[in-house]
């Protein structure tokens, strides 16, 4: 059982809409000097560092992360890491945020882009990582690293820039997903449809859940499963669903600088669209109805878009399943990337956790806890931490392990470690980084990005309690959701960051300074001689 | 004045956490057993709540049984009448107005009805506070374990007796997260027997932390012990009751 149900609809959204102003009023309020690497560096005494880590509720992630610091810690035997588990991103970034106050923040830490612009509002909190990345000593594959680490031309280009903000490096990539479409080919075939060889349009999926949803008789029952119960198309991150279209349609959702564009006609357009389909009980989504792999492996459910990183989940044969095996329904799985506008130029979103350092006052102690940042992208890590759901190793150099090369290869040799549809999704995070993309990272982002969301579940909702979807109802909606997640008061990366003034503009603040105080001395001189 | 302000965020930010406190709630049962309870205008049996349709706007009176979380200004109750219970999820509510709630407290809740992965409930709800007091004896469930009639009673306090603590796995009678994966802090899985059927049990730790008597009573159970149980009967695909209370016998 994943959830014991009540994290289920992750407060974390609430959370990371409600903390802003908490960040915001605790922009510049604990200050650190940012982090230089020392020209001596003395690592032979004790360390003690603390890494905060996620994982997705799965026990072989846990020994992964385990046996990763026992190894680190065999190759340096005085640094000591303290693992503190997580399951919910947006606990972790709860207790940074109140961490970052006390200055107790952990040393390593996984996380998300999004998520360290708004860190970035304590400045120096967090460490720019160019400088460490490139020191021949310390660096990635330096001369005093103990370890087979990786190189920075060896960590995937793309990756890497997802961690790039405001110019400058402040984080790794740990390990990529992508979300995938899931289908019951057996039942869309029942239907008398024929599954396209590589991608799946959206026209496709309406039309195919359209004609599922028709199937329901007068009894209540729906033909094409025999049951009571059938949600044709189910999607789990409803802000991924919106974003992902509107890229795709080459539509407005947020500047570069952290601008508000989500509010268009293409918005609307879609959430019309959501509409209709929600209309015809086609379309539904986790949060209303569920996760989308029960429905899927219950015979429910015709297409289920969910991470990548959640296939161990999906299908007949699925290594984790959450329902009775009663209710288990045998049907053929296939793997597509999310639904496409045009197939020939796919776009689908990239996510998967990012690792961060935190700057702490004695610079060795971060030098440790980098040493261990840059473990965790050695092909032992990558490799096996991989290999536990449907994500990919992040460097060149542990997807061309043979190790790697040979999981792989395996695919559907067993339904665990080589379960099918698990590969298969990995393959097309393989095979489409290109297609990948990121939103923009600024102070907020973490809130449009759950606005995004929200307007989905809001139409799916209003739809199904038989509310009117027109106009007038879209205008509320988007008054309410601006309203509900601050949106007005966002500010965009070049505000967020709190960075030292550029000398010029240190150098006019002093010069005026200096004009008035001359004019009042000058005013309080004249004063006394006529006095 | 920022550093004040950011101060004074972070106390309230403490305070909301503080809120989310999980101490056990229910109240042992001392309601009378002639206890009449008058709908208002306009309020929906529990027949008739449980007839309504998915999506359906509700109304209810209903008593607070337990309080499981509240954040941002929402919050998940276990509630009760004498006819059935509501589960309330994420209902709009003051922080003021959670304080005041206790088991027994009588609240009317205005929302739509749900189903997410088996569980019924009510969502997107207002609460308002009314003048009444009602706690919920236990219904001994132990019978039901493994029938269908089970679900009859789905989010009712309930109590099990004379259950078995198995083996959850390498030796273990309990794990954090359902499959070990988690730390203390983290919910609770633990296994029980009864009439040679096995049935999961969750402490959940937004319910009951890991500060309270019956999540520290689970850390503490070995494999053979026999147990009488109490709590909430939650449903996730199936009974997935959380437990509020064990008695090691």
């Amino acid at each position: 059982m994943r959830i014991s149900g009540l994290l289920r609809r992750c407060a974390a959204a609430a959370l990371i809409a409600l903390l802003l102003p908490v960040l915001a009023a605790c922009h510049g309020s604990r200050q650190t000097a940012s982090f230089a690497v020392p020209d001596e560096v003395q690592l032979d005494r004790p360390f003690e560092i603390t890494f905060w880590a996620k994982n997705d509720t799965n026990k072989t992630q846990t020994e992964i992360y385990q046996r990763a610091i026992a190894d680190f810690e065999s190759n340096y035997p005085n640094i000591h890491v303290n693992l503190r588990l997580y399951t919910d991103y947006g606990k972790i970034y709860n207790d940074v945020i109140t961490n970052i106050q006390t200055g107790t923040t952990p040393d390593v830490c996984i996380t998300y882009p999004d998520h360290i612009a708004t860190y970035m509002s304590g400045a120096g909190v967090v460490v720019p990582l160019t400088g460490l990345i490139e020191d021949p000593r310390w660096g990635l594959g330096g001369s005093e690293v103990r370890f087979d680490a990786p190189r920075e031309g060896e960590i995937i280009p793309e990756y890497l820039e997802e961690c790039r903000i405001g110019g400058e490096l402040y984080a790794l990539p740990y390990m990529r997903s992508s979300e995938a479409c899931y289908v019951n080919r057996t039942m869309v075939e029942q239907l008398g449809f024929r599954l396209p060889e590589d991608m799946l349009t959206w026209d496709f999926i309406w039309e195919v859940a359209d004609a599922a949803a028709a199937t329901r008789d007068t009894d209540g029952v729906y033909r094409i499963n025999n049951q009571r119960v059938l949600l044709p198309f189910l999607y789990k991150s409803t802000d991924n669903m919106m974003i992902q279209y509107l890229k795709q349609a080459d539509a407005p959702y947020a500047g570069e600088n952290g601008e508000v564009l989500l509010f268009g006609e293409e918005t609307k357009g879609f959430l019309r669209t959501i509409a209709e389909h929600t209309g015809r009980e086609a379309f539904s989504t986790f949060k209303i109805s569920g996760y989308p792999a029960n429905f899927l492996n219950a015979g429910q459910c015709l297409f289920a878009v969910d991470s990548t990183a959640g296939s161990t989940w999906m299908g007949s044969d699925a290594p984790l399943v959450d329902i009775s095996p009663d209710r288990l329904v045998q049907f053929e799985t296939a793997v597509y990337p999310v639904p496409q506008i045009d197939p020939g130029n796919p776009r689908m979103i990239s996510q998967g956790p990012s690792i961060c350092l935190f700057n702490k006052p004695d610079p060795e102690q971060v030098i440790a806890s980098w040493l261990f940042m840059q473990y965790l992208l050695t092909n032992d890590v990558q490799i096996a931490y991989a290999g536990t759901e449907g994500y990919v190793p992040v460097t060149s150099k542990a997807r061309a392990d043979s190790r790697y090369l040979d999981y792989l290869a395996r695919a559907g040799e067993d339904n665990r470690e080589h379960y099918a549809v698990k590969i298969a999704a990995t393959r097309l995070v393989l095979d489409h980084t290109a297609d990948t993309f990121i939103t923009p990272v600024f102070n907020g982002s973490a809130s449009l990005r759950d606005a995004s969301g929200f307007l989905v579940e809001s139409t799916v909702k209003a739809v199904r309690r038989k509310q009117a979807v027109d106009d007038d109802w879209f205008t509320k909606l988007y008054g309410d959701t601006r309203s509900l997640y601050r949106l007005d008061s966002l500010t965009g990366v070049s505000d967020s960051v709190e960075t030292p003034l550029p000398a010029v503009s240190a150098g006019l603040l002093i010069t005026l300074a200096l004009t008035w105080l001359f004019i009042l001395l000058y005013l309080l001189l004249q004063k006394m001689r006529k006095t | 004045m920022k550093k004040q302000i950011a101060v004074m965020a972070v106390a309230a930010l403490t305070l909301s956490l503080a809120a989310c406190g999980k101490q056990a709630q229910q109240a042992p049962a001392d309601t009378p057993a002639t206890f009449e309870d008058v709908k208002g205008e306009g309020v929906m049996t529990h027949a008739e709540y449980l007839a309504a349709a998915v999506e359906d706007a509700v109304t209810v009176e209903t008593y607070v049984q337990g309080k499981q979380s509240w954040w941002d200004n929402k919050a998940t109750l276990y509630t009760q009448d004498q006819d059935g219970a509501y589960f309330i999820y994420d209902a709009a509510c003051s922080e003021e107005d959670y304080a005041k709630l206790t088991p027994g407290t009588k609240i009317k809740v205005t929302g739509y009805k749900a189903e997410w992965n088996g569980e019924i409930e009510i969502i997107d709800g207002q609460i308002e506070i009314e003048s009444g007091n009602y706690v919920a004896p236990a219904l001994d469930a132990t019978s039901l374990l493994g029938t269908d009639s089970l679900a009859d009673h789905q989010n009712e306090f309930v109590s099990f007796t004379g259950l078995t603590v198995e083996d959850k796995g390498d030796g273990q009678a309990f794990y954090y997260n359902w499959d070990n994966s988690g730390t203390k802090g983290d919910d609770l899985y633990f296994d029980v027997s009864t009439g040679g059927k096995t049935y999961s049990f969750t402490v959940e730790s937004y319910l009951t932390d890991q500060d309270s008597s019956v999540y520290k009573t689970v850390e503490g159970l070995k494999i053979g012990d026999t147990i009488d149980c109490k709590g909430f009967l939650y449903w996730y695909e199936g009974a997935n009751p959380h437990i509020t209370e064990v008695v090691v016998k």
